[in-house]
């Protein structure tokens, strides 16, 4: 029963790293772009949250309302001042200039909200439980997996049947072989960005409701973004979506083993993942 | 009668290489013009310069009078100038329909008008239909290349350009392909066709450039045109013809 205990909270958490991943699913597994700011994203999404919440007097709903557009909008400037720049077939580029963005990132965070560690308030919404069987599961990392969920299988539609689908996964494959069709390139990217954040929107908030956030947080949700998304296979949406439910499931059941291995026992499985099987569960062997 | 599409001494390098060494060229309305030329005479390069995927000098190409040279590729797909590519290009990981409806959308977005639809496509090469839902990587070499001018065609260009679409396929699918090119020059689409084979290039078009080390040594009508000539133009001054 403690086991069983132990795996439905994995899954529970593997619904919050799904949202980390499903962006990076977006741009690292799609576009192969890689974004090292993605977790230093989170963060200040959620610092602008609870500065919202705080100083209008706002619920959870009302801040996910603001924050999402808000994150959509830094997505495309993002894409459109910095990462349009450096795309290309080379991965090096955009690892650097998004590593800068990082450091720059965390540095104008703690410049404008201090060290602190912050959280959105819930007014209850966090602690309470529903009583299934005799194991409790909280409300809130419920709806985070009911979210979360929702937003895979939306985003999985949007790349498999809309036309902006097809144009990303046409410019994905051979950039210029897209523009030879009348794909702008750049415009698609722009738009596919604005995506990506605008789901980390969603993680700021949710982030921000179940636990604490402070500036230097970010890069530990970039690492569990990247661990979801090989564990599950480049260019899957899905497939980032089980990714982040083995790294969930993983990390509740090493913390069931002792409190200090819970972090690890994911990583730990990250690797065994990346040794064995390094197209990851659900993807394609590259041939 | 003015050109559809013309190049007027246009340069091209690649960094310190240069490819091209002032060439013109003129295409007309519902005219095919072939591009010959041994490896490395600058035919490709000729194409990708008028696609934009290389810089040049914007009154370099003209497109009905307009000066376009450098234009960005989807611009000038927006303007009605397809291609298709050497080595297909195609979207690998998705399937047949997918790549076309590609196409499709865009066409769609940028409101191109033309006769190109999947249906007609599918009457012109009818294994695209059988095949929608396969990935393009696992089909032989000439449904490729089916699925590659299908398209550059849902593009809806008024001009196409296609480099070696015979390139590496079985004589039988050459002749399948070729098959359809009246097809396509029936709807007003001016073609520009790069290819090696000098006798299948005579027979599919009206005139011939033949390209030498970034330049044009010969043109004149595709069926005027001497093999003695040609063999001149295509291997430079001073090589015997035997």
């Amino acid at each position: 029963m403690e086991w069983f205990d132990a795996l439905v909270q994995g899954v529970l958490l593997g619904g919050m790293y799904a949202q980390y991943a499903l962006g990076m699913a977006l741009m690292f597994g799609v576009m192969r772009i890689v974004n090292i700011s993605h977790g230093d994203l989170v963060i200040l999404l959620s610092l602008i949250g609870i500065s919202i919440a705080t100083a209008w007097g706002l619920g959870p709903l009302p801040v996910l309302i603001l924050l999402v557009p808000l994150a959509v909008l830094m997505g495309w400037v993002l894409q459109k001042a910095v990462l349009n720049r450096v795309v290309g077939s080379d991965p090096l580029p955009s690892l650097i200039a998004t590593f800068g963005l990082s450091i720059a990132l965390q540095n104008l965070m703690l410049q404008i909200w201090s060290a602190n560690s912050r959280s959105l308030p819930g007014h209850g919404i966090e602690s309470q439980s529903i009583e299934i069987g005799g194991i409790y599961i909280g409300l809130l990392p419920l709806i985070v997996l009911a979210v979360a969920t929702g937003l895979t299988w939306g985003l999985d539609l949007t790349l498999k049947r809309t036309r902006f689908g097809r144009a990303l996964r046409a410019a994905s494959a051979d950039v210029e072989a897209a523009a030879m069709t009348g794909i702008n390139p750049r415009a698609v990217y722009a738009m596919a960005t604005a995506a990506a954040v605008g789901i980390l929107g969603f993680a700021a908030v949710f982030q921000a409701l179940r636990s604490t956030v402070a500036p230097a947080d970010g890069p530990a949700q970039l690492i569990y973004a990247f661990e979801a998304v090989i564990i599950g296979g480049m260019g899957t949406v899905w497939g980032a979506f089980a990714g982040s439910m083995v790294l969930g499931i993983s990390q509740a059941i090493g913390f069931r083993i002792d409190p200090g291995f819970g972090v690890l026992a994911g990583h730990i499985v990250f690797l065994i993942v990346l040794a064995t099987r390094p197209q990851g569960l659900f993807g394609k062997a590259l041939s | 009668m003015t050109a559809v599409l013309s190049t007027h001494g246009l340069l091209a390098r690649y960094g310190d290489f240069q490819a091209l060494y002032g060439v013109d060229i003129e295409l007309h309305q519902g005219e095919a013009v072939a591009l010959i030329g041994a490896n490395g005479a600058g035919k490709s390069t000729l194409l990708r310069s008028i696609m934009g995927l290389l810089p040049v000098a914007r009154e370099m190409v003209l497109l009905h009078g307009e000066a376009v040279g450098g234009t960005t590729t989807d611009r000038m797909v927006q303007k009605g100038v397809a291609i298709v590519p050497e080595g297909r290009r195609l979207f690998t990981g998705m399937s047949v329909e997918d790549n076309l409806r590609v196409a499709i959308d865009q066409a769609a977005r940028m409101g191109a008008k033309g006769g190109w639809t999947l249906p007609r496509l599918h009457l012109l090469f009818p294994i695209l239909k059988e095949k929608a839902r396969t990935q393009v990587q696992s089909l032989s070499g000439g449904q490729q290349q089916m699925v590659a001018i299908g398209r550059a065609l849902l593009c809806q260009p008024r001009v196409l350009l296609c480099d070696e679409i015979s390139l590496g396929l079985a004589p039988k699918v050459i002749r399948e392909i070729y098959a359809a090119l009246p097809e396509i020059r029936a709807t007003g689409t001016a073609m520009i066709v790069v290819e090696q084979d000098v006798g299948l290039a005579r027979t599919a078009t009206d005139r011939l450039y033949c390209m030498l080390e970034g330049r044009v040594t010969l043109t004149g009508r595709s069926a005027e045109i001497t093999r003695e000539q040609i063999g001149k133009a295509y291997f430079g001054a001073g090589h015997g013809v035997v």
